[in-house]
């Protein structure tokens, strides 16, 4: 018997576990994926929005804004990279400046600070790269770039460190009322609880007709984007937007939180929810739209392309409270849902607390420490933990620079990874240009190892997606 | 720690290099190899056709690496494995890191660039769809065939047909696995003609040119790819659509010289070739920077690298003999009609050997053309050939002779119809 169960290890079921391991509580999270951090939280903009966006009084304005403000101290606690690099939102045609008022008033009025409205000029002197036609902009400079794994995992283990048990391949089949709380059918076994969170992102409007009458819709609205080489990654040193629309924020330009430089995302609604396919369509509509903020989009220069799903709900808004007596919500978290994740799990660890009366565990660390990562460290720095740990003198994966100590570590630490994609998203070995083709082998062997399996039962990701499918004739003789 | 010559990448570029370093003279040299063996990309090239040219015989792709090892280990030439350079400052400052000797750096007198290169990946095609396990690159499937004894897959589509592709196929078929197609966006392959032959036709698979993949079906594993007809523009042709059922997708979709390194160091490099722009002596924007291999422009065949890198080899020891030339006359050395790049790209007469061989690429097939060197607006050579095709290095020779006291600045290397 938990005390609290959260339903789905996405961004922002784990910064409620994390918050709610703050309590003196058992806590459980039910994942239906084999790792943290696989659905809309691993295919995102991965940008910390200023708030100027949401509609003033909303949940998505309250929990943005409050959001954006804690980063700073999350990531510090969490060790993971964040950068306030500012944004710019950009207006193309003198008629649509008005809209670029309307949205910097409606900043103001969210609580968002620095927000200045730019000439063309003045913001071409800011990001030489801007396309000419920019007529005005409106500049926030609290704008930010994160890493959406990390902030996701430095939850995670900041959770599992703190007491909260993870469960995955776990996904809920059935909620049951008990006398006690809920009873939660799932593929490995039933969970009886006190409470449940609701975080199950894409799916939480089926996790939440599983336990209580329909109440809300959510449609998976696709978003697909172009990633690009590092030597690009200067292209824009601002997150650059355009003016936004019904549909979204529409299409960015930014540098990523690595040095990448990141394109997209497109909006369109699909019915699969697992539908993360990319499509020619969609490739093509990002390099158009992303070629009216930039001179140039540096299309030879992509590495990879994702489709991620936002969890656009018919509400309008956050869905975030107690939907039912210990059936807690927070749903529909759509943008700025990673912004606001921090926030969200404040304030829903609260609520739960307040309302099972838990008390504060005095025994909380917030600290989590990264994955050492040698690129980030200073040539001494890197001399001696090679010295202290050989591992980290051997180099797996060429593009990112990342040695077997960061894989072997990202492996045997909290929540460790399982798979090539756990691996990659801890460390970023295979996340470079040649886009895994030298290191997929000596991951595989290292994985392999470590988890005390067979090379051929490693797996890119979920079930199914075994990498190789046997032996050779001579069967690994080869040399 | 000081080196007069370092040499980056113990494949069949280095191991070359550093033996024709030495013999020209070259003292304290140090070859660096990221891997655990020397040889590179050799290793796993298990299949025939190696060193026809420089042994007159044919040898398997490890074997032909034997013989250069073997040749460096008799001249007593240092090199180290497991050793990844981090960074080339403009100064020739190389650092390293490896298990065995942590980080460091090495000031180097001179130093040679012999990384090779990398596959094309998949993003770089941006091919939509989801994005399964069954993706690979030939060469890292090469890799888990031939040197991890493992199988990618069952049944297997190919899309590309450089020669990687093409030696995949049969050897997949020969594991026994199924290959359904090989899809080829050009309307020529990119391979060698014989690889066409022996690994396709004498199977039985089918060549698809002017096709591409379209779309890759499947979350967890590849269930299957779309595959297109392209117009001569590469767009795919609505309605020719057609879908096959498979496991693997295999990339055989181009090579890109690997200098992330060289660009560090301040060496230019050529938009055509993704190589640096090099002179006469293989020698980079950055004097005392040499390259040679498939980091330079990618071959086709070993032997022509392993020939460069001996001109690379030999270049940098006269340098570090001789210190940095006085920079006598230069004559550039332009493709036309037809000819996307040459290697090198200027000459001067003063620093050439007595015969230099330039070498390039044409850019589509032409057959019954002429290929013509101009000094100046002269004429002086003039070649019929059968055939020329982009997948088929080509080299013509100039003579030192000719060259000096020359009263042009350019040479211009083309094909011509008549």
């Amino acid at each position: 018997m938990y005390d609290v169960t959260v339903i789905g290890a996405g961004v922002i079921g784990c910064a409620i576990a994390r918050e709610l391991a703050r309590y003196r509580a058992s806590v459980c999270v039910l994942e239906k994926s084999e790792d943290v951090c696989t659905g809309t939280s691993k295919a995102n903009s991965a940008i910390v929005h200023g708030g100027f966006d949401a509609e003033s009084g909303t949940k998505k304005a309250e929990m943005n804004v409050r959001g954006n403000a804690m980063m700073t101290k999350i990531s510090q606690e969490l060790d993971i990279p964040f950068k306030r690099n500012g944004a710019l939102v950009l207006c193309f045609s003198e008629s649509e400046r008005s809209g670029l008022e309307t949205l910097c008033a409606r900043g103001v009025k969210n609580g968002v600070e620095g927000l200045r409205i730019l000439s063309g000029d003045e913001a071409r002197q800011m990001e030489p790269n801007l396309s000419d036609a920019v007529c005005a902009a409106l500049y926030c400079p609290s704008s930010g770039i994160v890493c959406p794994f990390e902030l996701t995992l430095g939850f995670a283990e900041n959770a599992a460190d703190n007491g909260v048990e993870f469960r995955f391949e776990s996904g809920v089949t059935a909620i049951a009322r008990t006398a006690s709380g809920y009873r939660l059918e799932t593929d490995t076994g039933a969970v009886e609880t006190r409470a449940v969170v609701n975080a199950a992102g894409v799916c939480a409007d089926l996790v939440h007709d599983l336990a209580l009458p329909h109440a809300f819709s959510i449609t998976p609205r696709a978003g697909e984007y172009c990633l690009c080489d590092k030597s690009v990654g200067g292209l824009v040193s601002k997150t650059i937007f355009q003016m936004p629309s019904e549909r979204g924020k529409g299409v960015l330009v930014t540098p990523t939180v690595h040095g990448n430089l990141l394109l997209g995302p497109t909006a369109s609604d699909v019915e699969d929810r697992a539908f993360t396919a990319t499509t020619a369509q969609g490739l093509g509509d990002v390099l158009q739209t992303a070629a009216l903020s930039v001179k140039q989009v540096p299309a030879r220069q992509i590495i990879t392309s994702f489709s991620g799903l936002r969890a656009h709900g018919d509400t309008g808004d956050f869905v975030l409270g107690e939907s039912a007596p210990g059936f807690f919500e927070a749903a529909c978290i759509e943008s700025p849902g990673l912004t606001s994740a921090p926030a969200i799990g404040a304030y829903m660890a609260q609520l739960v607390a307040e309302t099972l009366g838990l008390e504060e565990n005095a025994d909380f660390n917030p600290i989590r420490h990264g994955v050492v990562r040698l690129n980030d460290l200073s040539p001494a720095a890197r001399a001696a933990k090679i010295r202290e740990n050989p591992l980290y003198g051997s180099i797996v994966c060429r593009c990112e620079t990342v040695s077997e100590g960061e894989i072997v570590d990202s492996i045997r630490r909290t929540l460790g990874a399982t798979t090539l994609d756990g691996v990659k998203r801890r460390t970023r070995a295979g996340m470079g240009r040649c886009q895994a083709g030298f290191c997929t082998p000596r991951v595989l062997d290292i994985l392999a190892r470590e988890l005390q399996v067979p090379v051929t039962a490693v797996r890119k990701n979920a079930r199914g997606s075994e990498v190789l499918v046997g032996k050779t004739q001579k069967g690994g003789a080869a040399l | 720690m000081k080196k007069d010559l370092v040499i980056i990448g113990g494949g069949p570029a280095g191991l070359a290099a550093a033996e024709a370093a030495v013999l020209a003279g070259a003292r304290d040299v140090l070859l660096l190899e990221r891997d655990v063996r020397l040889g590179g990309i050799l290793n796993q090239c298990i299949h025939n056709g190696f060193g026809l040219h420089t042994f007159k015989e044919e040898l398997t792709g490890p074997e032909y690496a034997a013989r250069f090892e073997a040749r460096v280990r008799a001249l007593s030439i240092e090199y180290k494995l497991g050793a990844m350079v981090l960074s080339i400052a403009p100064d020739r400052t190389v650092t390293v890191v490896s298990r065995e000797d942590g980080l460091y750096t090495i000031e180097a007198g001179a130093i040679i660039l012999a990384m090779g290169c990398r596959e094309r990946s998949r993003g770089a095609l941006n091919i939509p769809g989801f994005r399964p396990a069954g993706v690979f690159s030939a060469g890292t499937a090469q890799r888990l065939v031939n040197m991890e004894g493992y199988m990618p897959g069952r049944e297997v589509v190919i899309l590309g047909s450089g020669d990687i592709g093409l030696i995949m196929a049969r050897r997949m078929t020969l594991e026994g696995a199924k290959v359904r197609v090989v899809a080829e966006l050009q309307p020529y392959s990119g391979g060698l003609k014989r690889n066409i032959v022996q690994c396709l036709d004498d199977y039985g698979i089918p060549l698809k040119l002017s096709h591409t993949v379209t779309e890759i079906h499947g979350r967890e594993r590849v269930t299957g790819v779309t595959i297109s007809a392209v117009d001569k523009n590469f767009k795919p042709i609505p309605g020719s659509e057609e879908f096959y059922s498979c496991d693997t997708l295999l990339l055989s979709v181009g090579l890109i010289p690997e200098n992330e390194l060289s660009t560090g160091a301040g060496v230019q490099l050529s938009r055509v070739t993704n190589g640096p722009v090099v002179n006469e002596s293989l020698e980079t924007s950055v004097p005392g920077i040499f390259a040679c291999g498939n980091v330079l422009h990618v071959h086709d065949l070993v032997d022509y690298v392993s020939e460069e890198a001996a001109a690379a080899g030999r270049a940098a020891a006269a340098y570090l003999a001789q210190g940095e030339r006085a920079a006598g006359k230069a004559i550039a050395v332009k493709p036309a009609g037809g000819v996307r790049y040459t290697v090198p790209s200027t000459i001067r007469p003063d620093a050439m050997p007595d015969a230099l061989t330039v070498r390039f690429r044409v850019d589509n097939i032409y057959k019954n053309r002429f290929v013509s060197v101009y000094f100046g607006e002269e004429r002086v050579q003039h070649r019929k050939k059968t055939v020329l095709a982009p997948g088929e290095m080509e080299q013509i020779v100039l003579k030192k002779a000719d060259l000096t006291d020359a009263a042009f600045d350019t040479i211009t290397i083309c094909t011509e119809v008549e």
